[in-house]
């Protein structure tokens, strides 16, 4: 259980850096849905299936369609984030 | 009995998770940043509120045949902690809406353009002329009155 | 210089915390709330999942509270957003592995959302999970077809009528000499679909609600006008 719980840990405060320094928007609302479900895994490992399923479909599913909406919105909703490919596209 | 690596493992993950979140609020300066650093601070918190309700070896809270009500861990944060979730989808639905509207007004989500142009339109509308800079030397512009007590020195007479 | 004194103020957070935590007998938490609400709540709801029974039997109101408040955001956001102009451009549909997704994934998930939320008092789940499945269910159709018409007056009435059920059970209790939101109906016996009395009838109204709500919600922001 301890290396499940530290592969997980890691992997949401991972995730939570990833959510601040990742520059293109879109990578950082995954990277917020990837700390949600990995969150989620954390409450089951707590014996806490509701909040588990609750962080799942809320904060996992409903929370990053609301940011990647809103992002659509922004106009800021660019998958390629690679410059050079995106140049080359412009090009 | 488990390792005693677990609670500090937990732990961990909760205040960096909040940690991380509060540093993203401070820190950003994109205002959709500083949205999603908020609800990394917020599912920190709700680990914390999750956390102080477990205990070694418990079950979760859900009655069957032949399960210990003593071995339950505690329903009480549980639901607290599900109602904020679901409280905290709404709050980032709504700033998100906030933040649509005032990237349509200014035209960016920077917070120090923002200020900048939200101060010049503010100027504009007040029919005073705009501040180039809040940190610029006075010049040419007019100082703010000092107050009575501090105009002799400072010193009370 | 400012971003110094942030980084120190996090710092500072953290192990203010993390001596906060480790003063706390981690694991052995003093349940004292949780444990009486453990052993009386099977007589007194009924209800097998006890998160159940303390979000809607010992803690109604604040359930009640916080349908307000996802309520309060939902009308904030669609005012905040607006309406669409008549002859603002859409979005195009999406391709056929979308739509014919979307309409076979429509009827599965109507019914799993149904049935997290009838057995919210037995399994894990319950309304607010059910009702993000139904608000998800009911946006699949307006991803895959963006200019698919979407139904306000309908969902502001479904949602109108779930809140007035909510708030009517809960007088009904209150008529019949108890407290506001008890539980009525009787206990029924544990572990069955028709048990913890009036609770499932609770909680469908809220999932329709929270349902309806987040549907109306993810419909307004995305038609809300794209201006790039």
């Amino acid at each position: 259980m301890i290396w499940l719980v530290s592969v997980i840990v890691v992997l949401m405060l991972g995730a939570a850096l990833a959510v601040l320094l990742l520059r293109n928007p879109v990578g950082a609302v995954a990277a917020a849905s990837v700390v949600s479900l990995a969150l989620s895994v954390l409450f089951v490992l707590l014996r806490a299936p509701d909040v588990a399923m609750t962080e799942a479909a809320v904060g996992g599913g409903l929370g990053s369609l609301i940011l990647a909406l809103s992002l659509r919105r922004l106009g800021l909703w660019r998958v390629e984030g690679d410059r050079a490919e995106q140049e080359r596209d412009d090009a | 009995m488990m390792p005693a690596g677990l609670p500090f493992l937990f732990y961990a993950g909760a205040i960096g998770l909040l940690v991380i979140g509060i540093s993203g609020i401070v820190l950003s300066r994109n205002l959709f940043r500083i949205i999603l650093a908020l609800a990394l601070a917020e599912a920190g918190a709700n680990l914390l509120l999750v956390l102080a309700g477990w205990h070694w070896g418990g079950s979760a809270p859900i009655l069957g045949q032949g399960k210990a009500l003593e071995t339950m861990v505690d329903p009480v944060p549980q639901a607290l902690v599900l109602t904020a979730i679901v409280i905290g989808v709404g709050i980032q639905a709504l700033a998100l809406a906030l933040a649509v509207r005032a990237y349509r007004a200014y035209g960016t989500l920077d917070m120090r353009r923002l200020r900048n142009r939200m101060n010049r339109d503010i100027a504009a509308a007040a029919g005073i002329p705009a501040e180039s800079s809040r940190d610029a030397p006075a010049g040419g512009r007019p100082t703010p009155p000092v107050p009575a007590a501090h105009r002799s020195g400072g010193g009370r007479a | 210089m400012r971003n110094l004194a942030s980084l120190l103020f996090a710092g500072g957070l953290a192990f203010l915390l993390m001596a906060i935590a480790a003063l706390l007998p981690f694991g052995h938490p003093p349940v004292l709330a949780g444990g009486a609400i453990l052993e009386q709540a099977a007589d007194q709801v009924g209800a097998a999942n006890i998160v159940t029974a303390v979000v809607l039997g010992y803690r109604g109101l604040d359930t009640l509270g916080e349908i307000t408040i996802l309520f309060a955001a939902a009308a904030g956001l669609g005012l905040v957003l607006g309406r669409r102009r008549a002859g603002a451009p859409r979005d195009p549909d999406a391709g056929p592995v979308l739509r014919t997704g979307a309409a076979l994934m429509f009827p599965l998930l109507v019914l799993v959302g149904f049935h997290i939320i009838l057995h919210g008092h037995l399994t894990p789940g319950g309304g607010f999970q059910g009702g993000v499945i139904l608000a998800a269910a009911f946006f699949l159709p307006l991803l895959a077809r963006p200019g698919t018409p979407v139904d306000h007056p309908g969902l502001s009435l479904v949602e109108g009528t779930a809140g007035a059920v909510f708030i009517v059970t809960g007088l009904v209790a209150l008529l019949t000499g108890g407290e506001f939101l008890q539980p009525l109906l009787g206990t029924g016996t544990l572990g069955t679909l028709f048990s913890a009395g009036t609770l499932p009838i609770l909680y469908l109204a809220l999932g329709l609600k929270v349902g309806a709500e987040l549907a109306g919600l993810l419909a307004r922001l995305a038609d809300a006008e794209t201006d790039t």
